[in-house]
């Protein structure tokens, strides 16, 4: 079943173009990585999918809904989760608190998604509470399982995120995006400038997460990193999608040249 | 004895000045939004509050409780219907639309109830008076200053002890990000505005029933706020109570030596805290 | 390949504005010739407006410095004046430059203090010291403390070049000073237009615009922030202060809650500003027209007119935030006073690679 996908996805920073139509797709129970070099369009990709940069409708489907013109709460509230990159801890709140942020608006049901549904019946707007409706937001991720997850979570529970080392934020902000036990979880580049040792700590909970349900996208700098967990692959130049498939199916020479262009 | 009743009436009026702070206080911190219209907006208040206590004979403490979801509302309304459509980058929209709405209120009060002063009544309770051995304070002040303080709790309880409060700070630190955790920042600054009302209804209670009012007191009210704001340190409502005293204990020293330096004697105890501390007293650590 | 460019910030429209800038401006010094004493008063009231508003434009449209406060300029100037007149016996038109010395001399402790607070709350520092010049005035009983005086008659009757005007007109003294009044006015805008629309060209002028638009940028190209800003408030104060100073020598009668109003001095300055367009010479010009127009029609309805006057404000910035002069450049193009500079002539090759 095609969980998520997106048709012919542009997307442009004022004047400047940065997707021109990208098609992909997200399986129910997959782990897709995506893969480019500085600049490709791959964060823009997160970011229209997310909402936080709108979209025209009919680009992006989820469960077969249109959500590229859907507000990025509604988006949230569907069950799509995003680790952004750089992670972006909200330093006026605890570890524990950016934790619970994470989960306490998960299903579009507050007294604004209220107001809001009432004033679409109206006007025929998009309904946040229609939209939102089937995801709960329950599932196997709470307090107590993140914390058995990344233990050392605990400890600091009550220290400001930013506190932190690079790692440890890197596990509150999956943490914090897990907590809405979504269906789709968006990780942009969760290794960047993190020790080998410790990219192997967070990439070990990858497992887990797939286990608790969620279909996972990676945005991946590390090729051979994305190719070892990813079911499917994506190569992003220039705003494109230059190249996809298995990871057994592909070739180092491929990849080369759909990563840095025709010189091989 | 004298200037020990001097300077207790001083601090009690601080409280009042604390009340006038607080929204303002409440609403910079989590949007960065000045609200140049806060004062006339405790003024419209205090109409409201008049309103009902002159139509439905309510005691005004009663008449305020009618009054606060109404300005709730309005607060709401106002935020997600004007004001949030100024905020960003640029700091000349949210003050000159703020401008803007402060000479509409004021001269809508003016068409509304003319230039006469008016007074909310409190009955005996004007006059009531506590005393502890030589030195007595109104009960009005003291309840002035109890309601600050309670204020003053309430807001610190609401911003680090409840998931609206989470959503306040996180949406103040970078509401992007916030908008991927299920929050919509144009409403929680909606909420905040809402709240800061309420606050502002409180305000307006104790300034209809402690003097007169007219359409026109409003800006003086912003200046008051906002000295106490900035004498305590932005950011910090301890701070801005702290910042309230101040403001009131210059202005009745002011007034027990000469009548006519009340007001100038806050403005200039305001100065000289600009002056040796300009991050104010209790400035929040970053 | 000899392709000769030329940098030129003129554009035919401004060439024709030149003229009938010229024009306009000889036409209404010899308003006094043809126009009713009336009109000479509306156009000295439109003159005096319209430098303030280009002087509080200068600060918040290019300087980013949006002061709440100019009232104490307009106040300080006009009770210097008056002081300079009752106290030490000066002329009433020498004492005009007193009046921009003393809102200069204000605007220096000013600065100091309300560029300690950031954005809004300068704003609202300056409003706190104009406060406390209003009532700092209002204590100094030599001027009539809380209540105000008026200018002495021996003064007015002495002041100079009066009596030229009276034989020359043929008209009475009162009408005479209007006239004296007027033409400065006229004077004083002109120069504040002449002046800005210079500096905004000059290599200063351009820091500044780079200032507003960016400070961080414009610090890191070695632009002097912190300096443009104490320049232009300065500017602005000393201007402010001789408007204020020629407003009360006009009106021959002051208090300290006239001369430091905030809605008469900065409310109205400042709707002036944002109607017509914040951050161009041309806004204020046209802006202070249609206030001129708002106020004729609905001055009688007092409080109801302040009113219109916000919701057009609030409007404006709502929904067109560059005003109407930003509406109509924008559909036309049209630039009167253009500072932005335009490359012109030869070809632009592009890059093969
Ligand atoms: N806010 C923005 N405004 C303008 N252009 C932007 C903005 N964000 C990104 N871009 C441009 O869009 C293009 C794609 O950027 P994007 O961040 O999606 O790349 P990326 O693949 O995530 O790169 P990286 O690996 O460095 O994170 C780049 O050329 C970038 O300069
Ligand atoms: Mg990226």
């Amino acid at each position: 079943m095609v969980l998520l996908e997106t048709h012919g996805l542009t997307a442009r920073y004022g004047d400047f173009q940065a997707l021109f139509g990208v098609d992909a797709r997200l399986e129910a129970g997959e782990t897709v990585a995506i893969i480019g070099a500085n600049g490709a369009g791959k964060t823009t990709l997160m970011r229209s999918i997310t909402g936080v940069l709108r979209n025209a409708a009919e680009q992006i489907r989820h469960k077969g809904v249109e959500i590229g013109h859907l507000p990025a709460d509604t988006i949230m509230k569907r069950g799509i989760a995003m680790v952004p990159e750089g992670r972006k801890l909200f330093p006026s709140l605890s570890v524990e608190e950016n934790l619970i942020i994470g989960g306490q608006n998960k299903r579009g049901r507050d007294l604004g998604d209220r107001i809001d549904s009432m004033i679409a019946r109206l006007t025929g707007a998009p309904d946040p509470m229609e939209l939102s409706a089937g995801h709960d937001g329950v599932g196997y991720w709470t307090l107590e399982t993140i914390y058995d997850l990344f233990p050392i979570l605990k400890e600091r529970r009550h220290s400001p995120g930013t506190a932190l080392s690079g790692g440890q934020q890197q596990m509150v902000a999956i943490g914090r995006a897990l907590m809405s036990n979504p269906d789709v979880l968006l990780c942009d580049e969760i290794s960047l400038g993190l020790a080998p040792v410790v990219i192997r700590d967070i990439y070990a909970a990858l497992p887990k997460i797939r286990e608790s349900g969620a279909s996972v996208i990676v945005v991946e700098q590390d090729i051979g990193q994305a190719m070892a967990v990813a079911d499917r692959v994506y190569c992003m130049m220039e705003g494109r999608v230059t190249l996809q498939g298995r990871p057994s199916d592909i070739s180092r020479d491929d990849i080369h040249a759909a990563y840095f262009g025709e010189a091989a | 004895m004298i200037w020990v009743d001097t300077i207790l009436q001083g601090v009690l009026l601080g409280g009042l000045y604390a009340l006038f702070a607080a929204g303002l206080s409440l609403v910079f911190g989590i949007m960065r939004l000045v609200n140049l219209a806060h004062g006339d907006l405790i003024v419209f208040g205090a109409y409201l509050i008049l309103i009902v206590v002159s139509v439905l004979g309510l005691h005004p403490f009663l008449a305020a409780f009618i009054a606060a979801p109404v300005m709730f509302v309005f607060g709401w309304v106002l935020q997600k219907a004007v004001l949030n459509r100024t905020l960003g980058d640029d700091i000349l929209p949210p003050l000159l639309v703020t401008f803007g709405l402060s000479i509409v209120i004021q001269n809508g009060l003016l068409e509304a109830f003319s230039a006469d002063s008016q007074r909310i009544s409190m009955g005996p309770l004007e006059t009531a008076s506590v005393s502890i051995g030589p030195i007595s304070a109104g009960v009005l002040p003291l309840l002035t200053f109890g309601s600050a303080v309670l204020v003053i709790v309430a807001l610190n309880r609401l911003f680090y002890r409840t998931a609206i409060g989470r959503a306040f700070r996180a949406t103040s630190d970078d509401p992007t990000t916030a908008s991927l955790m299920g929050i919509r920042p144009d409403r929680v600054f909606a909420t905040a505005t809402a709240i800061a009302m309420l606050v502002v209804t409180i305000a307006a209670l104790y300034l209809g029933t402690r003097a007169n009012f007219d359409p026109n007191v409003g800006p003086a009210r912003l200046i008051y706020a906002f000295e106490a704001v900035i004498i305590g340190g932005l950011g910090s409502l301890w701070g801005t109570l702290a910042g309230g005293i101040i403001i009131g204990v210059a202005q009745t020293v002011g007034a027990a030596i000469n009548p006519e330096w009340q007001i100038l004697a806050g403005h200039v105890a305001f100065l000289v805290v600009l002056l040796v501390r300009p991050r104010g007293l209790f400035p929040r650590g970053n | 390949m000899a392709a000769t460019y030329t940098v030129t910030t003129r554009t035919p429209a401004s060439s024709m504005a030149m003229i009938s800038a010229l024009v306009i401006v000889a036409i209404l010094f010899a308003a006094p010739y043809f126009a009713s004493r009336g009109l000479i008063q509306d156009l000295f009231f439109i003159l005096t407006m319209l430098t303030l508003a280009q002087f509080w434009n200068l600060l918040a449209g290019y300087g980013g410095l949006v002061s709440v406060g100019q009232q104490a300029f307009v106040g300080l100037g006009a009770y210097a004046l008056y002081g300079m007149v009752i106290l030490m016996g000066l002329d009433p038109i020498i004492s005009i430059l007193f009046a921009g010395i003393a809102a200069l001399v204000l605007a220096v402790p000013t600065a100091f203090f309300a560029f300690r607070l950031q954005g809004a709350y300068f704003a609202i520092g300056t409003w706190v010291i104009a406060e406390v010049a209003r009532l700092s005035v209002a204590q100094w009983q030599a001027v009539g403390g809380g209540t105000g005086t008026s200018l002495p008659r021996s003064a007015l009757r002495e002041m100079m070049l009066v009596g030229w005007i009276e034989s020359a007109f043929d008209v009475r003294a009162s009408a005479a000073r209007d006239i004296l009044t007027y033409w400065l006015a006229l004077v004083l805008a002109v120069a504040t237009i002449a002046g800005i629309y210079w500096l905004l060209r000059s290599k200063p002028g351009l820091a500044l615009a780079a200032v507003r638009d960016n400070t961080e940028a414009a610090r890191s190209v070695g632009v002097d922030a912190g300096r443009m800003k104490w320049f232009v408030f300065l500017t602005s104060a000393c201007g402010t202060g001789l408007a204020g100073g020629l407003i009360y020598l006009q009106k021959a009668r002051i208090s300290p809650d006239a001369a430091f109003s905030v809605t008469d001095w900065t409310a109205y300055v400042i709707f002036i500003v944002v109607i017509g367009g914040i951050g161009t010479i041309e806004g204020p010009i046209l802006g202070v027209l249609i206030f001129f127009l708002l106020q004729s029609v609905l001055a009688d309805y007092g409080s109801w007119y302040l009113m219109v006057l916000g919701l057009i404000g609030i409007s404006v910035m709502l929904f067109a935030p560059r005003g109407l002069w930003g509406l109509i450049s924008e559909r036309t193009g049209i630039q009167l006073f253009p500072v932005r500079r335009r490359l012109s002539g030869g070809t632009i090759k592009k890059r093969e690679g």
